[in-house]
């Protein structure tokens, strides 16, 4: 697969000691979805103002669809789409008048422009609203007139971050949609950071965990889950004698069974085609299930064991913390 | 199905300048009430100060007379519109004021270009901008021109609403106005650039504030704007002399009243061209080197 993003000790700091990002390596692949994935504050942000352009690393390159992001930043800029954590369409505009004014920026003709529009303000479904102000939109419409704006020059790279930050359970989907469209329908690539875990693990390929602006692991959220030892298995027999252990042992995809208290807990690679074999065995042999329960490792419990910790609400600088504010405020809206 | 792999880019060196002036000038022309607003202070000013001061009348025959001479009514009257003339360049302080406040509505709408650079930096949209291929230093120019447009309909507006309040038009001509325009043009340039200078780092809204604050009164006041230099102590006069609004507003008193002038016409237009140039090149330079961090 072809490198779109490729990342070589990437480091910023702020003010001469606050390191953001730290050394960070890293590669995303042509048409797939690489998450970021981190508590607030662990240099997700700050990597993405990277790889956009608009922050100067400390030291590192990085190159983006090919081009130096500091040597060539006016190249990668026009070859990318950014959709910003914040909501930055302009308020007293309509919603059509604001992807004209991105496309704009991007030096794409009127006539163009106009085509685009139409057809991204169809994609992201407000063609209804395109000629009310966006300061009467929800805050669903608000991200998705982000999107249509970060699509107006039909980039091959899109950058979102937290691009569901604030949002109810439905536009969360719908959100997650649209990304999973672009992916699939456009070809598309997609570099996100987000700190909901089950966004990360619904629509990534690939996640990156960062903390203190290292990364943590790199791999697709099933890699990630059964680095930490796969599903869990708890089977109650309700015969104490004699031990089934050796048993069970030999069923396939059983990794490890530990022999407990009146139940087997049993570690497997794939729990739903371990658990029926399990029922079968016990019962042929003429012994009786009292109960079963299956668990999949999260992404929670992954987190937990790279980092140590819960995704926790770090306390971010004042300038996010307004920021984020004011999008939360108008995302309610 | 793919994206188009399109087509024309116009990715010029400017490309994008109108987008962002008329973005900014939108707000503006959407909202009328907005520019009547912003009128409203210079006009009180323009109102009071200038009716108020009616320096005109201190001397006139009408109110001064001294007890025992009896000086003709004539010789009174002579005297007071000589002083007035030696004064300000004009018979009355209300004209004489009228085209200060030119460079007054001036000051006042310059003052803010900075201000809304601060904002689009809080709302995200400066990132968003810096993140399109557009030029930094268009974004820095499209600030420029839109608050060097919006101030010079302001100041056009005024200088109507001087003209209905009684400022003597006797000596105006189109050339003149056209004249004034260009040099109050040349001069809210340099100023709107200096004030978005001062902004290009800033977060927060507040010390913009007070900055503006700090500087605006000293600008205004060490100037010829309200009041004539040649009475002022020699440490003001000074810098009354490097004051850009000392020689906008001398255009328009030569152009518009006919009065004799602060300096010579041409220099005025050099000083205040110098200055623009100056000032609008600092910024761009600041641009290329701050808006990224």
């Amino acid at each position: 697969m072809r490198k779109i993003i490729e990342v070589k000790g990437l480091t910023k700091v702020f003010n001469d000691r606050l390191k953001a990002v730290d050394n960070v390596t890293f590669d995303v692949y042509e048409g797939e979805v690489f998450g970021f994935l981190g508590p607030n504050g662990a240099g997700k942000t700050t990597t993405i103002k990277m790889l956009t352009t608009l922050l100067k690393p400390t030291s590192g390159t990085a190159t983006v669809c090919g081009f130096d992001i500091a040597k060539q930043a006016n190249k990668v800029r026009a070859s990318i789409g950014v959709v910003p954590q914040e909501y930055t369409a302009d308020e007293d505009m309509t919603g059509y008048e604001n992807i004209m004014f991105c496309a704009s920026l991007y030096g794409i003709p009127k006539d163009v422009a106009k085509r685009r529009a139409d057809e991204l303000l169809q994609l992201v479904g407000l063609k209804d609203s395109a000629n009310k102000k966006v300061m009467n939109y929800s805050g669903g419409m608000r991200r998705r007139l982000e999107l249509a704006c970060g699509l107006i020059n039909h980039p091959r790279l899109l950058f979102l971050d937290e691009p569901t930050l604030g949002l109810d359970v439905q536009t969360r989907a719908a959100v997650w949609e649209y990304i999973r469209k672009l992916k699939n329908d456009y070809g598309m690539t997609l570099f996100m950071t987000t700190h909901y875990l089950e966004e990360a693990d619904s629509i990534c390929d690939r996640i990156a965990i960062i903390d203190h602006g290292k990364i943590i692991k790199v791999g697709t959220p099933q890699e990630l889950k059964s680095s930490i030892g796969g599903d869990v298995i708890e089977v109650g027999v309700l015969e104490k004698e004699p031990d089934l252990s050796q048993m069970i042992m030999n069923i396939s995809y059983v990794k490890e069974v530990k022999r407990l208290d009146g139940y087997y807990r049993i570690k497997s690679d794939s729990g739903e085609q371990a658990a029926p074999a399990i029922i079968d065995l016990i019962r042929s042999r003429g012994y009786h299930v009292t109960r079963i329960s299956l668990s999949k490792p999260s992404l929670d419990q992954v987190y937990l064991e790279y980092t140590g910790r819960n995704l926790r609400d770090e306390q971010a600088d004042s300038s996010d913390i307004l920021a984020q504010r004011f999008t939360l405020r108008r995302a309610r809206a | 199905m793919s994206w188009s792999v399109e087509e024309r880019v116009n990715t010029g060196k400017l490309h994008g300048l109108w987008s962002l002036t008329n973005r900014e000038l939108m707000k503006w022309y959407k909202a009328p009430f907005i520019i009547f607003l912003s009128l409203i202070q210079p006009v009180i000013w323009l109102g009071l100060f200038g009716k108020a001061m009616n320096f005109s009348a201190i001397f006139s025959a009408n109110s001064f007379n001294i007890p025992g001479l009896s000086i003709p009514k004539d010789v009174l009257n002579k005297i007071s519109e000589q002083i007035m003339q030696n004064t300000f360049g004009t018979s009355d302080y209300f004209s004489f004021l009228s085209v200060g406040m030119l460079s007054f509505v001036i000051v006042f709408t310059a003052m803010f270009s900075g201000m809304s650079i601060v904002w689009d930096r809080r709302f995200g949209f400066l990132d968003k901008v810096l993140s399109t291929p557009v030029s930094r230093s268009v974004i820095v120019i499209g600030k420029v021109l839109s608050s060097v447009f919006r101030s010079l309909l302001q100041a056009a507006i005024i200088l109507v609403v001087a003209i209905l309040l009684g400022m003597n038009y006797g000596s105006i001509t189109a050339l003149g106005i056209a004249g004034t325009f260009a040099g109050l043009f040349l001069m809210t340039f340099g100023l709107s650039a200096f004030f978005l200078m001062l902004a290009l780092r800033a977060t927060d809204w507040q010390s913009q504030v007070a900055i503006m604050n700090l500087i605006n009164l000293p600008l205004l006041f060490g100037s010829n704007a309200l009041f004539p230099s040649k009475f002022m102590p020699n440490w003001l006069q000074t810098f009354v002399s490097i004051n850009p609004i000392t020689y906008g507003t001398d255009i328009g008193r030569q152009l518009l009243l006919g009065s004799p002038g602060f300096a010579p016409l041409g220099f005025d237009f050099l000083y205040l061209a110098v200055f623009a140039f100056v000032f609008a090149s600092i910024g761009i330079i600041m641009s290329w080197r701050f808006l990224t961090k």
